[in-house]
């Protein structure tokens, strides 16, 4: 079986849609973050794929460019949640409201 | 050169008021003195420019000001027999009469604010007088209407001063609605507002104005209807008299009311159009606008001559006179004579003048004295004021040889030529009325025996006063003989009349038009009579007791004032009525209301929204991102 573009995008898809499914549903903080670097990998995963397809690096290029992000993304979201978590006992987004109206 | 003097002419005392108002407020006599001396050499200048220009061609000359699309607006100058003639009274009856004051207001606080306020009136009057376009014109003519404001209210700390300048400017602002109203209509039709420009065009078409010319003679004449004070916006003219003597004398009779008489003269052109009246004035038809001043001109002179048999205070007399002569020129423009209007209004400058600076003398003397019933017997005491107050009566009455008798006598004789035999007759009796009303104050304040302590005790004025009363009544004896009729002639083209040596201009009026000569001395006679048999050594009025209930109509002024009171407070309570409800109800019901609740209802459901739950966010921006996504790609 020959592997073609879409193969590539269809996992992405896939990937994206699971972690999504992950941000919307879990209730975990640290849960939702790992969804989270689901998505940006699926995103990755596309743009390596085009960058294959079309000849191009562009696409790779980018790619490196959005795991340095993600690298200092999750450093910073990470000790958010362990500053949270030592302030309120909690890294459950459900007791995290005081945003609400 | 004869623009840039013009210039100098118009500036000056607009100089003198800046540099008072700036500088010299505090020092009164540098201030009357800076003022005097404007106006004394813009005098010399439009002497010079007199003799310069008198007998040549109209000169005119304009410096743009502002551009509309399709339209310049100038500010220029006519120097034409006209407004030469306007030039010498504004600048030398007011230089008189800033001189008189410098001796009348010497007492006073502010008298730098007061030569100042005569300054700025003095530049905005010679605006006028120059003024070679409407618009020009009504910006000056506002801003007489400011002097004018300023300087009744001039002792602003008396309520009722400050009341009759509000009450003066008000009505003004009337007419000048109705004014401004006839120089768009004019600009629309003409697409000018020079008035050489239109004049030239109104002779080239004089149909120009289709259906609308009466209406726009109508409403230029507005202008003057306030202004010069004709009915029914006369009842601020009397009580302009708040003000001090002086300005009295400069601008409530000399100079400014008679505004509305030269704007008219200056204008006389788009009355000569064929009258036209739109569908909805039909009933007008027959009439010319001409034919409506006339009429209200001779109802005012008529009505003001009534009121003034019957008022005790000095200066109210002679303002309604003043009213009765103004309605005069009005008549007599309307009676197609811009000739005599302008030449009554000349020699009304000087005797008027005369008048008002004779009782402010003798107000000086009373302390503030102002009902003649206190005065009596000052013919011995002020002997300088009373012998120039008796010229400017018998020039007020037409006693030839005295200026009054050639101008009124001019109008008169217009009367019979156009024969307008009702307003000839209305003219003769009012005439009458003049002479007995000026002799009934003459003989009252002036002869007889002093009927108080204050008149008993007053002294002549000083010769700062009295030299202006001198000067005054030289002019106002000699004006009529001058020629200033046929030199005012020549400016509206009229060259039938000839200027005549002075034996021959004295006798003119008998040759001229025998009836109005014959008519108007014996209504003089009989009005002398009727004052002498009634108050002559009179000590109380005896007017009241014979004529009752008509003598008290003419004390209270026909009650005008109460009139205009009851219906302006009618009328102010039915519109405050409405206003109060819309306010109530739309604006701040609805409008404000209305808002408001319609604002925190949609912020109340809104913010339901707001629940603080990270993923309801995540998936409404997911959400978002589909809807938007399927709307892109569809």
């Amino acid at each position: 079986m020959h592997v073609g573009l879409e193969h590539y995008l269809i996992v992405s898809a896939l990937l994206f849609s699971l972690g999504l499914l992950g941000v919307i549903t879990r209730r975990n903080l640290l849960v939702i973050y790992m969804s989270l670097e689901l998505m940006l990998n699926a995103a990755n995963l596309a743009l390596v794929a085009f960058s294959r397809f079309n000849n191009n690096l562009n696409g790779q290029v980018m790619v490196f460019f959005i795991i340095t992000v993600a690298a200092a993304e999750v450093s910073v979201g990470l000790a958010l949640i362990v500053a949270l978590y030592r302030k309120r006992q909690t890294a459950h987004v459900e007791d995290l409201t005081a945003m609400k109206y | 050169m004869t623009a840039s003097l013009t210039w100098i002419i118009l500036f000056l005392p607009l100089v003198a008021a800046a540099v008072i108002t700036l500088f010299t407020q505090r020092d009164r006599e540098l201030s009357a003195k800076l003022s005097i001396g404007a106006v004394a050499i813009s005098f010399v200048l439009s002497a010079v420019l007199f003799l310069a220009h008198g007998s040549g061609k109209p000169f005119e000359c304009a410096c743009p000001w502002l551009f509309l699309d399709g339209l310049e607006i100038q500010i220029g100058a006519i120097l034409d027999p006209l407004s030469l003639v306007m030039l010498l009274i504004v600048t030398g009856v007011g230089g008189l009469i800033q001189i008189y004051s410098y001796g009348y207001m010497h007492e006073d606080r502010s008298v730098g604010r007061y030569f100042a306020c005569l300054s700025l009136f003095t530049f905005s009057m010679l605006g006028i007088v120059l003024a070679n376009n409407f618009v020009q014109l009504f910006i000056f003519w506002e801003l007489v209407g400011v002097s004018s404001y300023l300087l009744i209210g001039f002792w602003h700390e008396r309520a009722s001063a400050a009341d009759a300048a509000k009450k003066a400017f008000i009505t003004n602002r009337l007419g000048d609605f109705g004014f401004i109203l006839g120089i768009l209509l004019v600009w629309n039709v003409t697409g000018d507002v020079n008035f050489g420009e239109i004049k030239a065009l109104l002779e080239h078409n004089p149909q120009a104005f289709g259906a609308l010319a009466g209406v726009a003679g109508l409403l230029i004449f507005c202008g003057a209807m306030g202004k010069s004070a004709q009915f029914p916006l006369h009842v601020w003219l009397p009580d302009a008299m708040e003000g001090p003597t002086p300005v009295s004398a400069l601008i409530h009779a000399a100079t400014m009311v008679a505004a509305g008489v030269y704007m008219l003269c200056r204008v006389f052109f788009l009355f000569n159009v064929p009258t036209a009246w739109p569908a909805s004035l039909a009933f007008l038809g027959g009439l010319t606008p001409l034919n409506v001043i006339a009429w209200i001109g001779g109802f005012t002179a008529l009505l003001a001559a009534l009121i003034a048999v019957q008022q005790n205070d000095i200066k109210r007399i002679l303002a309604y006179s003043t009213l009765s002569q103004l309605g005069y020129m009005i008549m007599a423009v309307g009676l197609s004579g811009p000739t005599p209007a302008m030449f009554h209004l000349t020699t009304h400058a000087f005797f008027k003048a005369l008048l008002f600076l004779g009782a402010g003398s003798v107000i000086h003397a009373l302390h503030h004295e102002q009902d003649i019933w206190k005065m009596g017997g000052l013919r011995a005491r002020m002997p300088v004021t009373h012998w120039t107050f008796l010229v400017g009566t018998l020039a007020l009455c037409g006693v030839p040889p005295f200026s009054g008798f050639f101008s009124k006598d001019a109008i008169l004789a217009q009367a019979l030529q156009r024969n307008s035999y009702g307003l000839f007759i209305v003219a003769v009796f009012v005439a009458a009325l003049t002479t007995f009303y000026m002799f009934r104050l003459y003989f009252v304040a002036f002869r007889g025996e002093a009927r108080d302590d204050t008149a008993s005790h007053a002294h002549e004025s000083p010769s700062v006063m009295t030299w202006p009363l001198r000067l005054l009544a030289f002019a106002s004896l000699f004006a009529g003989v001058w020629g200033i009729d046929a030199f005012l002639a020549r400016g509206f083209g009229d060259e039938h009349l000839h200027s005549l040596p002075w034996y021959q201009a004295l006798l003119e009026p008998l040759s001229h038009s025998p009836m109005a000569a014959l008519f108007g001395l014996m209504a003089t006679a009989l009005g002398f009579s009727a004052a002498y048999a009634l108050y002559s050594g009179a000590a109380s009025d005896p007017l009241p007791m014979k004529l009752g209930a008509l003598a008290r109509m003419m004390r209270d002024k026909f009650y005008f004032d109460e009139l205009y009171t009851g219906l302006i407070a009618f009328t102010h309570e039915a519109i405050s009525r409405v206003a109060a409800w819309i306010d109530r109800w739309l604006i701040a019901g609805i409008a404000v209301r209305g808002t408001h609740g319609t604002t925190e209802l949609a912020g109340r459901a809104l913010r339901l929204v707001q629940t603080g739950n990270l993923q309801t966010y995540a998936f409404l921006l997911v959400l978002g991102v589909a809807v938007l996504l399927y709307l892109v790609l569809k």
